[in-house]
């Protein structure tokens, strides 16, 4: 996050890795394309078209942030996969399919997105131009594979609805793998996570949003065969309540990690750590986890532990002078680490955290137990910051790097320290461009 | 529920007796089809699922359930006497910790306010049975107004019986805060309702097992969002304690002037969101205190103009470490200028009056309440009527004599919980002399010459 974070100061151009750039410029192609075979064709069902594309324009108005930034806009993506699964409007199953075409589809789709951003670049935001690409070969992938077939007798007939339903559910499931893998290996790109985390990452997070608007999507198709376009109107409503459970539940999330954050902040502003430490040691050690792989919601909890990894020192009675743990004695940085983890576990919800945060003091080798990964990268970010704090210097770096290395064999996990000094050589690379 | 009372019982029989008066009788008249009992027995386990992982919304005694859209499916597919029978199997409901009590009221309350959903439905003209092609749109009004009927009666059942029920007030504020979220879900999901009769049509029951998917994922979200908040109550708290660790006779003082601070807000009528906002920042209006060193806060004599400066920047500490949380703008200033009094004499800007923000003028009394009614190493606690006076004292001077009285009211309703008498502390190291929040000890500056 603190990568993209330094990204969004940049203009949009510059922003733009060559992932992002290869996506935007196929979904382009496809959508020019698609929107001249829709122009020179005459649009099947202009009522229908002009109905899906105005709940699809809505939907993306009201886009999402799930956790880690994440943006899905579920009623958009439902609307436009029931789109590209429709079979009949209002009509008994005696009657024909209407031909809609895949690139037919994919027009109405983007031109409904594109709406529905418009007053989010109005009001300053971004335009969210990856998001809607991402979601929008989700689409394509349906309706390209659904649309020939859609008028046939297998999937149409009367009396075997089941078909179309098994079809329709193995057609969703694909698009939604296929948005999956665009968005996390941009995500990979971004953050330097590797690819088969940011995918397994993704998929747990995406899963029970995609499985609701998937069903959703064949509900409405299935529903429109009777209800008409009154259906889709209809089930606007359970769709909104269920977009109002989820952005509560992801503003909450964004306000707890805020919170995390800033009470942090609180060892700083009574003096027993130096300025900008606990934010400085939180960023180290999510990166150095990535670096390792870890999945993101034992970053989270890393997070959470690092940026809180100091409060026992306000316990004592007196600051630490210039608040470096690594310099004071073993048995001091034991009691801190207590401290803080009893702190942490009196919420009765952290109790991992807790865990990291009691862990921080072990030595990385030959203790017993051994300490959890995520103490280990505490221990190793925090030595470092202790060391170089918020100094750039590229000297200072290497000799605390060299200070860590030689402590490997006891106090710190070498495959930590490497992480580290890989982390850190990123960084230092990056400012100097 | 607590225990019920003879009234609450006679209540839920007159509400169990309407039901069972408006079924039987149809019930025993020409008897209904194969397919009629087959679709009311998938409704039934459809509604019984729904109800029996109900949400727990924000304030506990309050549950949610998407229960209503099988009952609604049912006024259009079965009728009224269909929705009855479905809104009744809530007596099985499997939810544990149910009373009886409530169990038959939850039964008797589904019945009756399903059978005049169906009524409503008839009434204007809706037809019962598989919806067709040709019945849309016309289908929709009565089925809105059935929704409407369902909410209502279903509602008003439920608020006669927690009148009964319920005699404190505090409780049933909250409860009414939050009837416009319950009151937009029951009617969003019911309009699922009439999508599980459309799709009947094309699908027969397995409609039923295809719409609990988005029900629970609906579900799971509100679920974490609860269990998130919970959470992050829980560590704000938790770090806020570590906060007043280093000061031994405060301990537990945020968490009261919290719930203080709530207390006024309900009292004078704030709505539900910055009533939770002004409980947080009552929990954090003392954070930046911790930039004020110890040997200030330990000293016993008067302070030097130094000293009292670090104190009468605390508060400005404390926004500097919350401005970053995603907060109301008004919590912060709540924090930032608790410290300021009616007469313009207090700090850290001096402000008087109405220029003092809401937020500032509740937190400030509930703030020195807490201290008076807590021991300090130079005095005992005051008794809560001292407090009280002291208050009133303060009023027009110190305090807004409105937030004076609203904290009053609140305390005789709701009563207070003391802080714990706290003995004599063990380590002398976590002592603080002098209390910045004490209006009857006043620090002591000592005149610059």
């Amino acid at each position: 996050m603190a990568i993209r974070q330094a990204d969004d100061r940049l203009p949009a151009w510059q922003a733009m890795d060559s992932g992002r750039l290869l996506l935007l410029a196929a979904v382009g192609m496809m959508v020019v394309a698609a929107i001249a075979h829709t122009t020179a064709a005459r649009v099947t069902q202009p009522q229908t078209a002009i109905a899906f594309g105005s709940v699809i324009a809505i939907g993306e108005l009201l886009r999402l942030r799930q956790q880690g930034g994440r943006e899905a806009a579920p009623i958009a993506t439902a609307a436009a996969l029931a789109y590209a699964l429709l079979l009949r409007v209002g009509q008994l199953p005696s009657h024909p399919v209407p031909h809609i075409a895949a690139l037919q589809v994919i027009t109405v789709t983007a031109v409904g997105m594109t709406v529905g951003a418009l007053p989010h670049m109005a009001a300053g935001r971004p335009a969210g131009l990856t998001g809607m690409a991402t979601r929008l070969v989700a689409v394509a992938c349906v309706a390209f594979a659904f649309r020939p077939i859609a008028g046939t007798e297998i999937i149409s007939g009367a009396g075997h609805w089941w078909i179309a339903f098994i079809v329709m559910t193995v057609l969703v499931v694909i698009g939604w793998l296929a948005e999956a893998m665009i968005a996390s290996l941009i995500r990979a790109d971004d953050l330097g996570a590797r690819f088969s985390v940011a995918l397994w990452d993704e998929m747990r997070i995406q899963l029970p949003l995609g499985a609701a608007v998937g069903v959703s999507a064949m509900m409405i198709t299935f529903a429109a065969e009777v209800m008409g376009l009154t259906g889709l109107a209809v089930f606007m409503g359970p769709l909104l309540v269920t977009q109002v459970a989820f952005r509560r539940y992801a503003g909450i999330s964004a306000t707890y990690l805020q919170t995390v954050r800033a009470l942090a902040r609180v060892t700083e502003v009574g003096g027993y750590v130096e300025s900008g430490h606990s934010r400085r040691v939180s960023r180290l050690a999510v990166a150095v986890g990535r670096e390792l792989g870890l999945a993101e919601a034992d970053l989270l909890d890393l997070e959470y532990a690092a940026l809180m990894h100091d409060i026992g020192q306000l316990a004592l009675p007196d600051p630490i002078p210039g608040g470096a743990t690594v310099l004071v004695s073993a048995e001091d940085q034991r009691r801190i680490a207590e401290l803080g983890a009893e702190v942490i576990s009196k919420a009765g919800v952290l109790d991992r955290v807790a865990e990291l945060v009691r862990c921080q003091s072990w030595p990385s080798r030959g203790h017993d137990p051994e300490p959890p990964v995520g103490s280990r990268i505490i221990r190793a970010a925090n030595a470092f910051d202790d060391l170089v704090g918020g100094s750039t210097d590229r000297d200072r770096a290497a000799t605390a790097l060299e200070r860590l290395r030689l402590d490997t064999a006891s106090e710190y996990d070498p495959g930590v320290i490497e992480a580290l000094s890989e982390v850190a050589g990123k960084r230092l690379a990056s400012r100097l461009e | 529920m607590g225990r019920v009372s003879r009234a609450a019982w006679i209540y839920i029989a007159a509400v169990v007796v309407a039901a069972a008066s408006v079924v039987a009788p149809r019930l025993s008249g020409p008897p209904m089809g194969t397919g009629w009992w087959l679709s009311l027995g998938v409704l039934m386990l459809l509604f019984l699922i729904c109800d029996s992982v109900p949400t727990p919304l924000a304030e506990r005694q309050s549950a949610w359930s998407p229960s209503s859209s099988a009952t609604l499916a049912a006024v259009v597919l079965l009728g009224p006497v269909g929705a009855a029978l479905v809104g009744a199997v809530s007596v099985l409901g499997l939810r544990r910790k149910l009373q009886l009590a409530e169990r038959v009221f939850n039964g008797g309350m589904s019945a009756v306010s399903g059978f005049a959903a169906g009524q409503t439905f008839v009434g204007l003209g809706g037809r019962i049975g598989l919806p067709r092609p040709d019945d849309f749109p016309p289908i929709i009004w009565p089925f809105a107004a059935a929704a409407a009927a369902h909410v209502i009666v279903n509602l008003g059942l439920m608020w006669g019986v927690l009148q009964l029920t319920r005699s404190d007030g505090p409780r049933r504020i909250q409860m009414e805060s939050s009837v416009p979220l319950l009151l937009a879900s029951d009617l969003g999901y019911a309009a699922l309702g009439l999508v599980i009769a459309a799709l009947w049509t094309v699908m027969g029951p397995f409609a039923a097992a295809l719409v609990l998917v988005p029900l629970f994922v609906a579900r799971w979200a509100m679920g974490q969002f609860a269990e998130q908040r919970r959470a992050y109550g829980a560590t704000m708290e938790a770090l806020c304690q570590a906060v007043e660790t280093k000061d031994y006779y405060t301990r537990g003082h945020s968490e009261r002037v919290s719930r203080g601070s709530g207390m006024i807000a309900r009292q004078i009528g704030m709505h539900a969101d910055r009533t939770e906002a002004i409980m947080f920042a009552g929990m954090l209006h003392d954070v930046g205190k911790l930039g004020v060193p110890t040997k200030v806060l330990q000293k016993t004599g008067p302070l030097t103009e130094e000293e009292f400066a670090a104190i009468q920047l605390h508060p400005l500490r404390g926004l500097e470490i919350v401005r970053e949380i995603g907060f109301l703008n008004e919590a912060l200033a709540g924090i930032m200028h608790h410290h300021e009094k009616i007469d313009g004499t207090g700090y850290p800007m001096g402000f008087a009056g109405d220029e003092i923000p809401e937020f500032a003028r509740v937190i400030a009394v509930a703030d020195a309440f807490d201290s008076m009614t807590s021991t300090r190493s130079y005095r005992e606690a005051r008794r809560m009527s001292e407090a009280i006076e002291e208050l009133r004292r303060g009023a027009g001077s110190q305090f807004d004599p409105v937030m004076v009285e609203a904290f009053i009211a609140a305390l005789h309703r709701e009563g207070w919980r003391l802080p714990e008498r706290a003995a004599a502390p063990a380590d002398r190291q976590t002592v603080t002399a002098q209390d910045h929040d004490d209006p009857t000890a006043p620090l002591r500056v000592i005149e610059s010459l």
